[in-house]
């Protein structure tokens, strides 16, 4: 009847023999009966599987999905290429059925694996120590936050308004609960505002927090803030694009302390916002207050190499209350998918694929300014991402889009009212010179 | 089990060692012993005032994290950095293996401790 | 076995890309040279093949569901529906933009919809938020909306948070996170949370407690109408850590319990795949009162029919992840809910107490049961009685991998000493649990007989015991040339 129930009626009569009692219901007597359900509880099914995969399939296709309608949408999730092998390893029953790898005899291979995304996720962002992931790019900061509170023992935060709209949401609602007092500085021309940070920063300030590429898609000068919370002797926490680090300068070379990011554009699928994984990397320094699962090498008696969760008087099972975080798992399989994913693009892979998307951006930045119906919101140098203003609402525009089979841009006023008119426009490897020109033919009215 | 005369100790397993107003503390040979291979010790800031009886420092084993608590109070004037890349040393020598030293503000906490012969026999009733 | 980047050979590749079909522009007039790179990041150069050979022979070096038993205590390591996997990969799922239109989205946000309506019947809540990624992160969005409540209320002094010594390590990381004091109280001698000791504990300072039921031995909090009068008449709430809700789905809710807060694992109780350690996906439920303080954005329905995002919640504690949560996780449960319907999710939770009990039963003979009642869908032995002849838990436990076993919880809950926690799960057959049970005794007899055998096991793995002191003195956490 069930195919996932393995037992059946004669079965459950032995055992139950076995056990000593007449009934199911005596394994119950502990529930009191006024707790018992009464009735049929009000759920849908059992369905057969052809039966739910049908109703699935149906749900599944009242979506727009991204394979018929080519998308420049970004804003903190990417339309990046997912290399089909990726699926294929994930399948693995023995990677993605496991638990945690607790027993580290009978778990080397996600334990390895770890070890290699540790290995990778240093490389990108040119720092010494990396976790093995935490839940997305947006807790990743909150945690960042939360970590060099404790680290500097201070209080106060200093965040970017050009760092994700959610991401700050996110802090906003970790530090309200550990008392952590947030001070957003403004932007210019879309990058951070570095004379109102030099106003704000003070002997409690325990980071300043910025994104890079930020939310408008923007370059920031990064060593500039480096310098400024280092003269404080506050941090510098830095948001990173993966993709971008294939071109840019490894934050950790331009003097960022903690450096985390948002690690769907490494092999994870949009997924309508998850699963997804944040990355989370620090220096040697701070290596003992990064939060999460952290793999390290290590020997059997033998001699052998292997790999085993270390580090783990930081973590709530041991220190319960006194925890760098309640953290107890890593979004395992997605950081699995992103060690494939470096893995066969590999060194001059990445490097390509941030170059696509460097010159598609521009290219499809210079044809929308040509129309003459749009303006550059800001002029800060750009790598996948930018903003432009029109003369019509954006929602108008990305209407018309739509009708014509293309997923548009973010309206920024959504989240910052003075930018009206505005759209975030990302533009990923995956976009054709065609389905640029049709973006830029149907942005404009007729 | 090793408990040196000289030094006076807490139940909470710490021993002081007493130079004039200064105070050098560090973990007994029963708690090296009791918590076992220790991989990290986290220490304070030079500078940091402590009080008698307040948590003032970590000690970790692979499967324990353990507060280390102030015999007396007053400002830490050192720390014993050599801890950072050697914390095998608290199990090998605990004794000479101080944490920190400490400037006591209140040096008649000092007669509040065990002695040695007094720990010893703390430890065994425990 | 070697490293990926052991395998590395310059100028391999495991990609091809298509050429630059736009104008091309030279890097730097784009970015400022000082922003960019000197060196590429060190990623291994190797070939698709050599890629897929490489993750291939790392994953028989792993240990899942389909490859054998798993009494995990605590994670119900239940079989994962194949099914479900393909569900979730529809590009109708996985090719969606969380920021399109709420008109393109309808399919997604009709299933989020109807998960918090599944979900909130099966925990007697009145609302459900998808948005906690795991099961501690719904713990922690709990106790968030548990203190607004109270500062809501102008109880914002309300600050001490209950917890039996017998829960979670998250539970009280949790509570530190969310800015609440931790009052942890002993157990009773039956196991169970003692009255006496909540009752010491309950004052006008606590905002609520949290409760694991059935609890981490595997019983059912008896108490807890008693419990939940106690903590309410007192102006606290009710915090249920649904860790192990398969033992009760279909049988009871938590809500009928007075439970005010309850997360669920549906990588635990829906057959979602852990993943190796995620992704997950941790929903939090709550009664009315605290409805308006769940994370926003809530999916809701409009007159006709058209589901959207609601944002405008003024009371909510905001956002504690980017978009909706674990989307794709939720599909699977989804799936799942839909192919056991009501009636298959009570037969599961009836078989898992029956397997858990059978388990019990048959071993207790062989091992000390500390707390010898009807147990639910796991119990926890000691290795108390083989300790005291020279072999612990962490012995047995190893030994079991060379009988093919992943080895239960072990060391928890800290209340029992050398505890194994063995939850079997209702999709484990008879004929698995008889052989376990002959593995456990045959290893209960080499205690005897042979005991260095199970000291120094396990024999049959690719590597041996892991010296895990070397690997936290001397960290070594990555990989260099």
């Amino acid at each position: 009847m069930y195919p996932y129930l393995p037992i059946t009626s004669e079965d459950r009569r032995r055992m139950l023999q076995a056990v000593g009692v007449e009934a199911i219901e005596e394994l119950f007597v502990d529930i009191p009966s006024v707790m018992r359900c009464k009735g049929r509880l009000n759920l849908p099914g059992p369905l057969s599987e052809m039966e739910m995969a049908r109703h699935m399939k149906a749900l599944a296709g009242k979506n727009k999905n991204l394979d018929d309608n080519p998308c420049f949408l970004g804003a903190g999730a990417y339309d990046h290429y997912v290399p089909s092998i990726i699926n294929h390893i994930l399948l693995r029953q023995e990677f993605y059925t496991a638990y945690t790898p607790y027993q580290p005899e009978v778990s080397q291979g996600t334990l390895q694996a770890f070890f290699e995304y540790q290995t990778m996720i240093c490389e990108l962002t040119g720092m010494e120590v990396s976790n093995a992931s935490v839940y997305d790019g947006a807790s990743a900061l909150a945690e960042a936050v939360a970590m060099a509170c404790q680290a500097t023992r201070r209080g106060e935060v200093l965040l970017s308004r050009a760092v994700h709209p959610e991401a700050r949401q996110v802090v906003k609602t970790y530090s309200h609960f550990s008392s952590v007092n947030v001070k957003e500085l403004g932007y210019q021309n879309g990058l951070t505002g570095a004379g109102e940070a030099e106003e704000l920063i003070n002997n409690q300030t325990s980071a300043i927090v910025v994104q890079n590429p930020n939310f408008f898609g923007a370059l920031e000068e990064l060593a500039k803030f480096a310098e400024l919370a280092h003269r404080h002797k506050a941090l510098l926490i830095v948001s990173a694009d993966p993709i971008a680090l294939g071109l840019l300068k490894p934050p950790g070379e331009s003097g960022a302390d903690i450096v985390v990011g948002e690690g769907q554009p490494l092999g994870n699928p949009l997924s309508f916002g998850g699963p997804y994984f944040g990355f989370m990397a620090t220096t040697e320094k701070l290596m003992r207050r990064l939060p999460g699962r952290i793999v390290g090498q290590t020997a059997d008696s033998e001699g052998n190499r292997g790999f085993i969760l270390t580090l783990q008087a930081r973590e709530q099972h041991i220190r319960r209350e006194k925890a760098t975080s309640n953290i107890c798992s890593n979004q395992a399989l997605c950081a699995l998918a992103a060690a494939v994913y470096l893995t066969v693009l590999g060194k001059k892979g990445l490097r390509q694929v941030a170059e696509l998307c460097l010159q598609k951006a521009h290219y499809t930045y210079r044809s929308l300014l040509e129309t003459g119906k749009f303006a550059s919101t800001f002029t800060a140098p750009f790598f996948k991402e930018f903003a432009v203003t029109g003369q019509e609402d954006a929602a108008v525009v990305n209407a018309r889009l739509m009708e014509n089979k293309i997923i548009g841009g973010y309206p920024l006023a959504r989240d910052y009212p003075e930018l009206k008119n505005a759209l975030l426009i990302a533009v990923t490897e995956n976009r054709t010179r065609d389905e640029i020109d049709r973006l830029v033919k149907y942005s404009v009215a007729t | 089990m090793n408990i040196p005369a000289d030094l006076k100790y807490s139940s909470e397993h710490e021993w002081v060692r007493a130079e004039g107003d200064e105070a050098s503390i560090g973990i007994t040979d029963h708690a090296q012993q009791a918590l076992g291979d220790i991989v990290f010790v986290e220490l304070p800031e030079v500078g940091d005032e402590v009080g008698a009886g307040e948590a003032f420092a970590v000690v970790e084993s692979v499967k324990a994290a353990s507060d280390v608590y102030a015999p007396v109070s007053g400002k830490i004037i050192k720390v014993n950095e050599r801890l950072f890349a050697s914390p095998e040393l608290v199990n090998s020598d605990p004794y000479g293996s101080w944490f920190v030293v400490v400037l006591m503000s209140d040096p008649g906490e000092l007669a509040t401790l065990l002695s040695a012969e007094d720990y010893n026999k703390f430890c065994e009733e425990e | 076995m070697e490293l990926i980047f052991e395998q590395s050979v310059p100028g391999r590749t495991g990609i091809s890309l298509p050429a630059i079909d736009v104008p091309e522009e030279a890097i730097e007039s784009l970015i400022p040279a000082e922003y960019l790179r000197r060196e590429s990041p060190g990623l291994p150069e190797v070939s698709e093949g050599e890629a897929a050979r490489h993750f291939t022979r790392l994953s028989r070096r792993n240990f899942g569901v389909d490859t054998g038993f798993y009494p995990l205590g605590s994670c119900t390591m239940k079989y994962n529906p194949k099914v479900n996997e393909d569900i979730a990969r529809l590009n109708g799922f996985t090719r969606v933009h969380p920021y399109q239109s709420e008109d393109t989205v309808q399919g997604c946000l009709e299933l989020l919809y109807h998960m918090d309506r599944c979900l909130s019947e099966l925990t007697g809540m009145a609302r459900v938020s998808l948005q906690p990624a795991a099961g501690a992160h719904g713990e922690l969005t709990g106790l968030m909306m548990m203190k607004a409540y109270h500062e809501n209320r102008g109880e914002g002094h309300r600050k001490k948070i209950i917890v039996p010594d017998s829960s979670h390590g998250t539970n009280p990381a949790s509570a530190q996170m969310a800015g609440l004091k931790l009052v942890e109280i002993k157990s009773g001698k039956n196991g169970r949370l003692d009255l006496d000791e909540l009752k010491k504990a309950v004052d006008g300072q606590v905002a609520g407690i949290m409760l694991t039921n059935p609890n981490t031995l595997g019983l059912f909090e008896s108490d807890i109408a008693e419990i939940a009068e106690i903590v309410h008449s007192a102006g606290g709430l009710l915090y249920n850590d649904g860790a192990n809700a398969n033992a009760i789905l279909g049988i009871s809710t938590p809500g009928d319990m007075g439970f005010d807060v309850v997360h669920l694992n549906l990588h635990k109780s829906f057959a979602a795949p852990h993943g190796g350690g995620g992704p997950g996906s941790g929903p939090v439920g709550v009664k009315e009162h605290l409805a308006p303080f769940l994370p926003k954005p809530l999916v809701e329905i409009k007159g006709d029919g058209s589901y959207y995002l609601e944002y405008n919640r003024p009371l909510s504690i905001g956002k504690v992840r980017s978009f909706y949560g674990n989307f794709g996780v939720v599909v699977k449960a989804y799936a799942y809910i839909l192919t056991m319907g009501p009636e298959g999710l009570r037969q599961a939770a009836e078989d898992a107490v029956l397997n858990a009990n059978f388990l019990m039963k048959r071993l207790k003979d062989y091992y000390d049961l500390p707390y010898d009642q009807v147990c639910k869908h796991e119990f926890v032995l000691s290795g108390g009685r083989q300790k005291e002849k020279g072999v612990n838990t962490e012995d047995i436990a190893k030994r079991l991998l060379d009988y093919g076993y992943h080895p239960p919880t072990v060391y928890f809950p800290l209340i029992v000493k050398e505890a194994l926690m063995i939850e079997p799960t209702e999709t484990e057959n008879l004929e698995t649990l008889e052989r376990f049970i002959e593995a456990m005794i045959q290893i209960a007899g080499e205690v005897d007989e042979e005991p260095e055998k199970v000291r120094l096991a396990p024999h049959t793995t690719v590597v041996g015991r892991l010296d895990a002191v070397k690997a936290a003195r001397k960290p070594v956490l990555r990989w260099k040339p």
